[in-house]
């Protein structure tokens, strides 16, 4: 898995610096790859502070949304009639567009952290709770037919037969979640902030500084792969009776 | 005179009356008017086609589906519900359990302190005490549905229903656990669904065959002998071509 990463990283590097040299583009549209890697080390300490500001945003988000999402739809599982107040927030939540709202939620929660948590977290809660409870749903008949006959409790088989049961498809939402919370991160820093990746991209953007918003670039490309590699192999881990596909 | 407390009334397997049942699915008539009663204490065998509505029949009497009209009793007069162990066609075990964690399911379903010992115990019954930690994928069809069959144990009710739990294995491991099965289940009211004239002769004290459409019941057969019955038995090879043909009878060919 990782040597094949690396194998595609230098494949990909190649045919950027073969790009550079041989069309006539001009360095402030396309930058070479050395002077990428150059900015790169020359500011990393700058970028280490701002890479870790964003960091915390896409785990802060992630970990909130992924709460909050399997929460309402534990919440819907337990009291289906709450399904019928919920679900329309829920889309509602998903038809406007999470950039209209940035801009909003930065005017109301500040340029520090809490708006791009938010905004993760709202682009987080959808995938996670429409998955969970899909998972929630789709619990073995048969098993429910069993629990019946046992006389079991109504919250004893949310908790030990549905809950388990949705968790492979938990983990799909999950997946999902992980791969696009880093949007919501930099989209806040976009629109309104004083660090992070995505101030340190509109920034060098605006002075022209294009290999160092490459560099900003490269760091969150590694950052949203790393953080997805993780999630996944925990994911399997805690999943060990789903057969490997 | 004294008279039994509840918790043996609630102990002693009653024999069952089904009385009058019908059932409609999608408008169609599956059966009607059906009558049968089970003797307490004994193996009775429904016999019949697959798609004749013998699967709707247990559900009704496992109080998993109403029927049309009708009602099932017990020859106690006490309710039913709360006194019957239900065994799937599928063995149904949970994938992330262990087999003694699916054995110990009903007590975790119910909220009380499930006994590990009562389940090894079991789970020994059925040759299985040294496979307590496997997951269900790492056993075989025939081991699951001897740990489906020690989770019936388990709930340890008077009345057993079974929808042909064995249909799904090869002839040896299906003769070995309904051996185990007649064996470990006898003294309780049990009512096995089968499509297998050799099963429903080895395992009954009654046979009856339900076919047709609108499905009818023909009046039960009394088998000799006790169950489980050897296979190779004269008589029972006898009564097994006897049930093929009546079955064939009601099939258009």
């Amino acid at each position: 898995m990782i040597s094949r990463f690396l194998i595609t990283l230098a494949v990909f590097v190649g045919l950027w610096g073969a790009l550079t040299a041989l069309a006539p583009i001009p360095a402030y549209m396309l930058p070479t790859p050395q002077a990428v890697a150059n900015a790169l080390w020359t500011q990393r300490a700058d970028l280490a502070a701002n890479t870790l500001v964003t960091l915390t945003e896409i785990l802060l988000g992630l970990g909130l949304g992924t709460l909050l999402g399997a929460g309402a739809a534990l919440c819907i599982a337990a009291a289906p009639f709450l399904q019928r107040w919920l679900m329309p927030l829920l889309v509602i939540s998903q038809a406007i567009p999470v950039f209209a709202l940035a801009p909003l939620l930065v005017l109301w929660l500040g340029f520090g952290m809490a708006s791009k948590v938010a905004l993760a977290v709202l682009i987080i809660f959808f995938p996670v709770t429409a998955n969970c409870l899909d998972g929630l749903r789709r619990t073995e008949p048969g098993w429910l037919d069993l629990a019946h006959t046992m006389n079991a409790r109504h919250l004893r088989i949310l908790f030990q037969l549905r809950l388990p049961a949705a968790l492979p498809a938990f983990a799909s939402g999950l997946r999902v979640a992980t791969a696009i919370a880093p949007i919501g991160a930099v989209l806040g820093e976009w629109v309104g902030a004083s660090s992070g990746l995505g101030y340190v991209m509109i920034n060098a953007n605006a002075r022209i500084q294009t290999p160092l918003m490459f560099a900003a670039l490269v760091i969150l490309a590694l950052l949203a792969i790393g953080l997805y590699m993780l999630v996944d192999r925990a994911l399997r881990r805690i999943l060990y009776w789903v057969p490997e596909r | 005179m004294r008279l039994p407390s509840q918790a043996e009334q609630h102990l002693a397997p009653p024999g069952l009356r089904l009385e009058n049942l019908s059932l409609t699915y999608a408008g169609v008539l599956i059966f009607e008017a059906l009558n049968l009663t089970l003797e307490a204490r004994q193996f009775s065998v429904l016999l019949g086609p697959s798609g004749v509505g013998k699967t709707s029949l247990l559900r009704i009497i496992a109080g998993l589906e109403a029927p049309a009209s009708g009602q099932v009793t017990a020859s106690d007069g006490a309710p039913l519900a709360g006194r019957i162990a239900y065994m799937a066609q599928q063995d149904l075990l949970l994938p992330w359990a262990s087999a003694r964690g699916n054995v110990m399911l009903g007590d975790k379903l119910r909220g009380k302190r499930p006994d590990r010992a009562k389940a090894d115990d079991l789970l020994a019954q059925v040759g299985l005490r040294a496979r307590a930690r496997a997951l269900p994928a790492q056993l075989s069809g025939g081991e699951r549905q001897r740990v489906a069959l020690a989770r019936t144990l388990y709930e340890d009710r008077p009345v057993v229903l079974m929808d042909e739990p064995f249909s799904a294995l090869d002839a040896i491991t299906r003769a070995r656990i309904q051996d185990l099965a007649a064996r470990l289940l006898a003294g309780r009211t049990v009512f096995l669904i089968t499509h297998d004239p050799l099963e429903a002769c080895r395992l009954g004290h009654s046979l009856a065959v339900l076919a047709g459409s609108p499905a009818v019941l023909a009046p039960p057969i009394t088998v000799p002998g006790h169950p489980p019955r050897p296979a190779d038995d004269e008589s029972l090879l006898h009564l097994q071509g006897e049930l093929l043909r009546r079955l064939a009878g009601t099939i258009p060919a």
